[in-house]
């Protein structure tokens, strides 16, 4: 049996974040709502590269969906926004509409990027959404440059950028690091910890495991979180913005979250047990957020008619992007310089 | 007219663009306080401040990519590499980010930044300071390639790199920078567009294609080859090897007939093999003798001055070359 990464029967490791305000219900439900559209996009997506239609590699956040949804709430549509490349909730989460984001990983000329930048490369930067990056840890500087660009600017905007715990032996997360925090940058630092660097335990290759404790040798302040936990991404996300906004410079979030499906589609999973998923699927975000509607009053059968509603529009996504027509021969070609 | 250094042209350059647009600052090691190892970016901290003329941590891949980062909002950073060979520290934000954020997001976002610094050798640096390196970044398409040889064109040139809305590699050579030539007064404002390359001598025997110091280097060689050999030597400065314009080497072999390609990065798949390469698939009934490249030799440049001298394709060599192209027989 493989080694479990997950030292605890708990979702979180060493939490410094943990009692929050609770948020207002039909903020929660709105929450859910969008979580579960994330949750269907992901699967739909899976289910469409397991049938052939998605080339190359797509990487799934189902189980991640918490981080996306409690920032995505916490911040401004302008605020800046970069990610990894399992960045489909992040890009959702603010606001992407399904239809352009699936013929998008389909390669389809209506996608958002007309079919050239795929799964790995959601962007709109009319929802702050900047890049997801195809490259490990290279969004993260990126993100800075945008934080500094606010600076110089000084127009009130912020960054934000995730990335996973497997980015924190890239180098330039460190050089980004100590410049954000000598700069007074306004940005966040959002790692979601997953636990497995694609298909190896951190435990096998990180000589640290509290991912958030890295920062602090930069003066950084950093606070480890159930990533799993909306309203905690929430209160600590916006806390963080409001921090950045004050020109108290940039703060480090470890979100311990569960990567519930492969690394990308089609990974073998040899490196965990089907135990270890089966546990986690008991502190997933849906789940921990469903708990918490029920506990305050929301009845199972509204969730279930949010839920089919957002199932039948997901399914509408799905038929609207296999429709989508390929793009004209001609845009291999154009886009390899901006004319003006 | 006046004349300047090529180091002052540049500074002036970077001075004007700072003054006339505001989203326009730079970034790198030393270049504020200091005023750039090489001394090009000199009291422009004293106008523009620390926030935009920012001295950066050893950090090359973390402020190259907050440079990328920031054009992709808007802003149009200058990053200055203090030696050109530092760009492999950095090479995915300059090539997988940088170059391809146009094409990989189906033209939403551009990266309007400008990479400059030196490169070259000639100053014994050896081997990690000294190479050039133009041919690499051509391989990669989304990123424009600017390399020009007098302050008059590293002047208007480095104000078109600043207001293109690309990734602009603008290549300094430490040969250069002390180098003087003549300017317009310093209020005559003037850009040279990227892409046009511009007749430095007219010569009727053969075309010598070439581009930042080895221009220099070339045009001292035809001076000596007209003299000691009655040979006429056409120098064409490319000035941009991205875009790269062959219209103006064609309009020259149509009139010269020979054709030699020189530069300083290597030779093998360098920028003198596509020039040659070029002009056989689309302009091969131009030529009457086989068209030649020289670049520098298949080694890394060594500190002794010797040696340096041995590979650089420098005026010694590239009189022998030329020679070699005017002995080569026409084609039957």
């Amino acid at each position: 049996m493989p080694e479990s990464a997950v030292k605890a029967s708990s979702a979180v490791a060493e939490i410094t974040v943990d009692s929050v305000p609770q948020l207002p219900v039909d903020q929660l439900q709105n929450m859910y709502r969008m979580m579960y559209r994330i949750r269907r996009v992901e699967e739909s997506l899976l289910e469409l590269a397991e049938s052939g239609k998605i080339g190359g590699a797509m990487h799934t956040a189902i189980g991640h969906e918490g981080s996306a949804v409690g920032m995505a709430d916490a911040l401004q549509r302008e605020d800046y926004l970069t990610c990894t490349y399992r960045g489909h909730h992040h890009s959702l989460a603010r606001g992407m509409d399904a239809k352009r984001a699936i013929a998008e990983v389909l390669g389809r000329a209506d996608g958002f990027a007309k079919g050239k930048g795929g799964s790995m490369h959601f962007i709109d930067p009319s929802l702050g959404l900047m890049g997801a990056n195809g490259i490990v840890g290279a969004q993260v500087p990126q993100a800075a440059g945008m934080a500094l660009a606010s600076k110089i600017r000084g127009d009130g905007r912020i960054a934000i950028t995730f990335f996973g715990d497997g980015a924190m032996y890239q180098g330039v997360m460190h050089e980004t690091f100590n410049m954000a925090q000598k700069w007074s940058l306004p940005i966040i630092f959002y790692c979601e910890n997953n636990r497995y660097s694609e298909m190896t335990p951190i435990t096998r290759t990180s000589s640290v495991e509290e991912m958030y404790t890295f920062v602090r040798a930069y003066g950084m302040r950093s606070v480890q979180i159930d990533g799993n936990d909306v309203e905690v991404v929430y209160h600590t996300v916006k806390e963080a913005a409001e921090r950045a906004r004050a020109g108290e410079g940039p703060t480090y979030i470890e979100g311990i979250t569960y990567r519930l499906a492969g690394h990308m589609a089609g990974d073998l999973e040899t490196y965990r047990s089907e135990e270890e998923i089966e546990e986690q699927r008991g502190y997933e975000p849906l789940v921990v957020l469903k708990n918490k509607l029920l506990d305050r009053g929301v009845s199972e059968e509204t969730l279930q008619v949010i839920r089919q509603e957002v199932d039948a529009e997901v399914e509408e996504a799905v038929e609207f992007a296999q429709n989508s027509p390929w793009p004209d021969d001609a845009e291999a070609y154009t886009d390899v310089y901006a004319l003006a | 007219m006046r004349k300047t250094t090529y180091i002052q042209a540049i500074n002036e350059a970077l001075r004007e663009e700072m003054r006339d647009d505001e989203s326009v600052f730079m970034i790198g090691e030393d270049i504020g306080h200091y005023g750039g190892l090489f001394r090009v970016t000199r009291k422009l901290m004293d106008e523009f401040g620390p926030n935009r003329v920012i001295d950066t941590p050893i950090s090359e891949q973390g402020f190259m990519g907050m440079a990328v980062g920031a054009a992709m909002t808007g802003m149009r950073p200058i990053v200055e590499l203090m030696y050109m060979d530092f760009f492999l520290v950095c090479a995915d934000q300059i090539f997988n980010q940088g170059a391809k954020m146009n094409y990989m997001t189906g033209g939403v976002v551009n990266v309007p930044m400008v990479i400059r610094g030196q490169h070259g050798g000639g100053k014994r640096y050896g081997s990690q300071h000294s190479q050039c390196v133009e041919s690499t970044f051509a391989q990669f398409p989304g990123i424009k390639v600017v390399v020009p040889a007098t302050p008059y064109d590293a002047k208007g040139l480095l104000i078109s790199a600043v207001r293109d809305p690309n990734p602009v590699l603008f290549l300094e050579h430490k040969m250069l920078y002390f180098t003087r030539g003549e300017m317009p007064d310093a209020d005559e404002p003037y850009t040279v567009p990227i892409g046009v390359a511009d007749v430095k001598r007219e010569g009727s025997d053969m075309t010598l294609a070439t581009f930042s110091y080895c221009l220099l280097q070339a045009l001292e060689a035809a001076e000596e080859l007209e003299a000691e050999h009655g040979i006429s030597v056409e120098v064409v400065d490319l000035r941009s090897i991205v875009p790269l314009d062959m219209e103006t080497i064609y309009a020259s072999v149509a009139k010269t007939g020979r054709l030699l390609a020189v530069h300083e990065s290597q030779s093998n798949c360098g920028i003198g093999a596509e020039i040659v390469a070029r002009i056989y698939e689309e302009a091969p009934h131009l030529l009457t003798a086989p068209a030649r490249r020289l670049g520098m030799a298949p080694a890394s440049i060594p500190v002794s001055g010797p040696l340096e001298e041995v590979l650089l394709p420098w005026k010694k060599n590239i009189k022998a070359a030329v020679l070699e192209t005017m002995r080569t027989p026409t084609f039957a």
